[in-house]
């Protein structure tokens, strides 16, 4: 039973995870229509950031809590960067934009190689992340986890706060639901794409330093995680939060008892077959933008 | 180069066939070396895969990064026929052995040791698997970027449950050390030349189908949904039907160039299937020019040629050469080289009295999804 | 709907494609051919050696260090005058953690660049693809990393550990220390599935109970189910065979389930000195590893070895055991030269056998029956600075056993 227990628990936490990687995906992608390969290496790039700035700051607990900002500014002035050199002239052709933003996550990578060396790099973490917490018996809960839960949940109700209630929010909505109507209202739409961008990659930033608590910290780390994170948005439904939301705890959950079942390998190839079967029910994911468009 | 262009465009695709027969049957092996005839041979596989992914990309708008699952499949099929054939009547692979500890051969590779059906399986298989995926999805009407995030899912999917499979798939290893193709032992020279010929000539065979299958209305259909499906729609045509043509024909084009690959390299494995060698064939395809019938090939082939030209020489830096290639054609150039040809040409007609439209493929707006 | 008008052209392209391949047709399977292979082109005052490892893609994180020891070995053996009077001239390829692409490069080596020797591979795939490739041209292949044995190629040279000389020590490990039960955790592919084949056989036969076997894919980094099927096991060890950065999550994951070298010690084969670095002794420390070669490991030859290594690369950067073997197998290849005093690849085979180094592991000596090495095995214990002590050695070299002929328990593995 309690081992039951202790799965719900990692199901939340790989939820958690995916969701963190995927809610920046979920502006760019899901508001944007922009598909951006080289958001794991934006990810990579908050990982580093906080690799570097343990460089100067020794201390575990303060390091990490001040490089969670500046691993945002980095990776979100990256993402506008990129949007402003390249994207922003592929709006029309979004499947290019993959291939473009590929070719981008091929340079990042060897670069990363070339400044910080082909092996991984480590970071310390403050003692209190690498322990657990009881709760009863056999059962504890990694407090690392605990504290991605606790970023995810915090990172999501500010997007969602910020979406919904600042002048910013409203523009984005605006863009998302009629660019051309938005455009002809005053709203100046290409800086709204810029600013959609920086907090998007900002997001990927963030999840980078998060993933220094679990993961390793090297030139691909990006690669492997991304293709997951792409599929929560296009399960979920663009257009809004709450769908990716919520299927990436189901596709956390899911995974966990299928994986705890079986293997892992067993585990990944299901979850691909519930998507393809779930997208069959419902081919525009969860949760659609009713819009007048025809396509 | 007047004269060329006002040619009947079927005796110009003829002279270009024949042209294209010179080069890859006499101009090629008479002047490269063994070594590099041999990667020729391996990059017109992935030129054979280009033309595929030209046809559903180019013309039917279905950005598909799962092709390395139907090379895969047919690569695994003609391999473990060459694997059995190498083991002789009987035996089982020696890697089943060393690895798997099987005592019999499993119920699903049996059928392998038949040559007919190795061969029809390298490209039925990925032709059937294609046509089980894409008729779910395209009747569902799921399509542009999720299509694509799909078909690279199936990707990863698919190497997982081979690598899981290690006793009976070779797992990461994939299958290797193949000897003989048919009876002929793959070490001669002289048999790896007959491989390469054989190549070229599917390269073409298949070069000359595609182009029927462009010019027919069908063609002319599948330019049709790529620009508008719901027009096409509205005229009475079901656009997953037509999707799911190309989408198949593209499949059993991958499935034979890895049955190709095969004898070609020797190996097949799970690397050539992932999700980073299916964007590599699409990226070929791109650089060429996706929508023009040679761009796919020549493109893959550069690519191909590049990325080994280059590693070559700059194995430090090559990697930053290869990405801002992929930047710089598919941002600035979306026609590819291809297109290339297409400006030069406009050039000089601003310049010379108009002339009768000719026949040259416009990449039109691509649908957004 | 689909016209097919006929096409004379492309079904003449066809029949020549047919007429010219039949007419071109070689050799039959069986056949003896007489291909000889290459010869290298040692004809100038330098000779040639390839280098084959990955710069780029997932594994440039373990073979770019592997490549520098080898450029040590080279420059070293350069500056005392060479082989046979020739400089070594080293032509480096990127094998882009790509199995193809090895074979390719090895070909290009080979038949294009004409090397004498090759040196490189990590991964078992990578291995398999290049090994007909060196069957194929007579050319050699020195190969510097652990692995999962069953195999001996007659142009191949093993100088990494096999399994007799590495997994077997580590359980005798376990078993002297009165571990009774173990989990297997590993990633999935040759190696490891091939190493728990022979812990599982071991353990039946020495009274181990395996209470649990999982594999995750090659790069994966979520480890939460398996952390947890582990702890839910109650194992007193854990093997583990996880290779790459697979190690990192595992190990940050065991640390915050409570577990704890002292609870339930981890035996891993693949973190070396460059992985604990990249790891984390914070996560680390305690637990043990088993090899053959530690930056610590004493005498006079290491020591001049990390000198060097640190002279060259930096004084950051630790020495490990496929380093090592990287670099022995270049000084290896060197005195087979000097014993068959010429380059010829047959010559250099066939004087192998008993030619001996004084690595920095101390003396390791080539068995020609096998191509394999004599090592010594060593279990190490992680320490809080990074640095890997060793707690227990097997008293001298171990004789190669790549097939396990030499254990009764083995008997049906291979």
């Amino acid at each position: 039973m309690t081992v039951i227990l202790g799965q719900l628990f990692t199901g939340v936490s790989i939820g958690a995870v995916l969701l963190l990687i995927a809610l920046g995906l979920a502006l760019t992608f899901g508001q944007m229509n922009v598909i951006n390969m080289a958001h794991g290496e934006f990810i990579m790039a908050g990982a580093y950031t906080t690799y570097v700035l343990q460089q100067t700051i020794t201390d575990a607990g303060l390091s990490l809590l001040v490089a969670l900002p500046i691993a945002f500014a980095v990776a979100g002035a990256m993402g506008v960067l990129l949007e402003w050199a390249l994207i922003r002239r592929l709006y029309t052709r979004p499947l290019d934009t993959l291939l473009v933003t590929w070719g981008v996550s091929l340079m990042l990578q060897q670069l990363a190689r070339d400044v910080f060396g082909a092996p991984n790099v480590q970071t310390a973490a403050p003692d209190i992340l690498t322990e657990s917490t009881s709760l009863g018996a056999d059962l504890s809960i990694a407090n690392s986890r605990l504290f991605i839960l606790g970023l995810v949940v915090l990172a999501v109700a500010a997007l969602t706060a910020a979406l919904k209630f600042t002048p910013l929010g409203r523009r984005i909505r605006a863009v998302v639901q009629n660019r051309d109507l938005a455009a002809v209202s005053g709203i100046p739409t290409g800086r709204v794409d810029r600013l959609t961008f920086f907090i998007g990659s900002g997001l990927a930033g963030v999840a980078g330093v998060a993933l220094t608590l679990l993961g390793p910290i090297g030139p691909t780390m990006g690669t492997n995680i991304i293709i997951d994170a792409f599929l929560v948005v296009v399960v979920g439904g663009i257009g809004q939060l709450k769908g990716s939301v919520i299927v990436a705890f189901v596709l956390g959950m899911l995974q966990a008892m299928v994986e705890y079942l079986t293997t892992l390998s067993v585990a990944k190839v299901i979850v691909f077959i519930a998507i393809v079967a779930f997208l069959q029910w419902r081919p525009q994911g969860l949760f659609t933008l009713r819009t007048r468009s025809l396509a | 180069m007047k004269a060329l262009t006002e040619m009947n465009p079927r005796l110009r695709a003829g002279l270009g066939f024949g042209l294209g027969a010179v080069v890859l049957f006499a101009a090629a092996p008479a002047l490269l070396t063994d070594f590099r005839l041999s990667l020729l041979a391996k990059y017109l596989c992935f030129a054979i895969v280009a033309v595929g992914i030209g046809l559903a990309w180019g013309r039917g708008g279905l950005l598909t990064l799962g092709q390395g699952v139907f090379f895969g499949l047919g690569g695994y099929a003609m391999a473990m026929h060459l694997k059995l054939a190498d083991a002789g009547e009987g035996n089982m692979p020696d890697f089943m052995e060393l690895y798997g500890q099987l005592d019999e051969l499993p119920a699903w590779w049996a059928p392998f040791a038949n040559p007919a059906f190795a061969l029809a399986a390298t490209v039925l298989l990925p032709m059937l698997v294609a046509f089980g995926l894409g008729s779910l999805v395209f009747r569902r009407r799921v399509r542009g970027a999720y299509f694509a995030i799909l078909s690279q899912a199936l990707a990863a999917a698919m190497v997982i449950l081979l690598i899981g499979q290690q006793g009976t798939t070779g797992g990461t290893n994939g299958l290797t050390d193949i000897e003989g193709f048919f009876g002929y032992d793959l070490d001669d020279p002289v048999n790896q030349r007959m491989v390469y010929f054989i190549i070229a000539g599917v390269l073409l065979a298949l070069l000359a189908l595609t182009r029927q299958l462009m010019h027919s209305r069908y063609g002319e259909l599948l330019v049709a949904v790529r620009d508008s499906e719901e027009r096409v729609r509205f005229l009475g045509y079901n656009p997953a039907n037509v999707k799911l043509v190309a989408y198949v024909v593209a499949a059993g084009m991958a499935g034979l160039a890895g049955a190709l690959f095969v004898p070609a390299v020797g190996i097949i494995s799970p690397a050539l299937i992932g999700i980073v060698p299916s964007i590599e064939f699409v990226i070929g395809v791109a650089v060429g020019g996706r929508a023009a019938l040679l761009g796919p090939v020549l493109g893959a082939v550069a690519v191909a040629w590049a990325k080994t030209a280059l590693s070559e020489r700059f194995p430090g830096t090559w990697t930053y050469l290869q990405g801002a290639m992929f930047v710089l054609v598919v941002a600035f150039l979306p026609g590819g080289l291809a297109s290339l040809w297409g400006m030069v040409k406009r050039r000089k007609e601003a310049t010379a009295p108009p002339t009768p439209p000719a026949e040259q493929p416009v990449l039109v707006k691509e649908a957004a999804a | 709907m689909l016209r097919f008008p006929r096409r004379r052209l492309a079904a003449g392209a066809v029949a020549l494609a047919a007429a010219l391949a039949v007419s071109a047709c070689g050799s039959k399977t069986g056949e003896n051919d007489s291909a000889g292979g290459v010869t290298a082109d040692t004809s100038g005052d330098t000779v040639k050696v390839g280098l084959l490892n990955s710069l780029s893609g997932t594994m440039a994180i373990s073979e770019v260090t592997v490549r520098d020891a080898i450029m040590l070995a080279v420059e070293e053996i350069n500056a005392a005058g060479g082989v046979l009077g020739k400089k070594i001239a080293p032509v480096g390829e990127d094998g882009a953690s790509d199995w193809p692409t090895f074979a390719e490069k090895a070909e290009k080596l080979i038949k294009v660049d004409r090397v004498a020797a090759v040196f490189g591979c990590w991964t078992s795939a990578s291995r398999k693809a290049v090994k007909p490739v060196f069957e194929e041209n007579k050319a050699l292949l020195f190969y510097p990393v652990q692995y999962e044995g069953l195999e001996q190629s007659p142009y191949i040279f093993y100088t990494g550990a096999t399994t007799n000389q590495q997994i077997v020590p580590g359980l005798d490990y376990l078993k002297a220390q009165g571990k009774k039960s173990v989990y297997l955790v590993g990633s999935d592919y040759v190696f490891p599935r091939t190493a728990n084949k022979i812990i599982k056989a071991y353990a039946e036969a020495n009274g181990l109970k395996v209470l649990g076997e999982d594999y995750a894919p090659l790069g994966s980094t979520e480890f939460g189910t398996i952390v947890n099927k582990v702890k839910a096991s109650k194992a007193e060890a854990v093997f583990n065979t996880l290779n790459g950065d697979s190690n990192v999550a595992f190990f940050k994951e065991y640390k915050s389930a409570g577990l704890t070298a002292a609870s339930m010690p981890v035996v891993s084969v693949s973190i070396a000195e460059e992985e604990v670095k990249s790891i984390g002794t914070q996560y680390l420390a305690g637990q043990l590893t088993a090899w053959n070669y530690y930056q610590t490991t004493s005498g006079a030859a290491n020591d001049k070895f990390v000198k060097a290594y640190k002279a060259k690369f930096g004084a950051d950067k630790p020495t490990s055991d496929p380093m090592e073997a990287a670099y022995v197998s270049v000084y290896l290849w060197k005195a087979m030269v000097e014993k068959a005093g010429s380059f010829d690849v047959e010559k250099v085979k066939g004087a192998a056998d008993g030619v001996t180094f004084e690595a920095p592991e101390g003396l390791v000596t080539i068995d020609g029956a096998t191509q394999h090495i004599h090592k010594t095995a060593r279990i190490g214990k992680i320490g809080d600075d990074g640095l890997i002590t060793e707690v227990w050695n097997s008293g001298g070299p171990v004789k190669p056993d790549p097939y396990l002929k030499g254990y009764t328990w083995a008997t049906g593995l291979s």
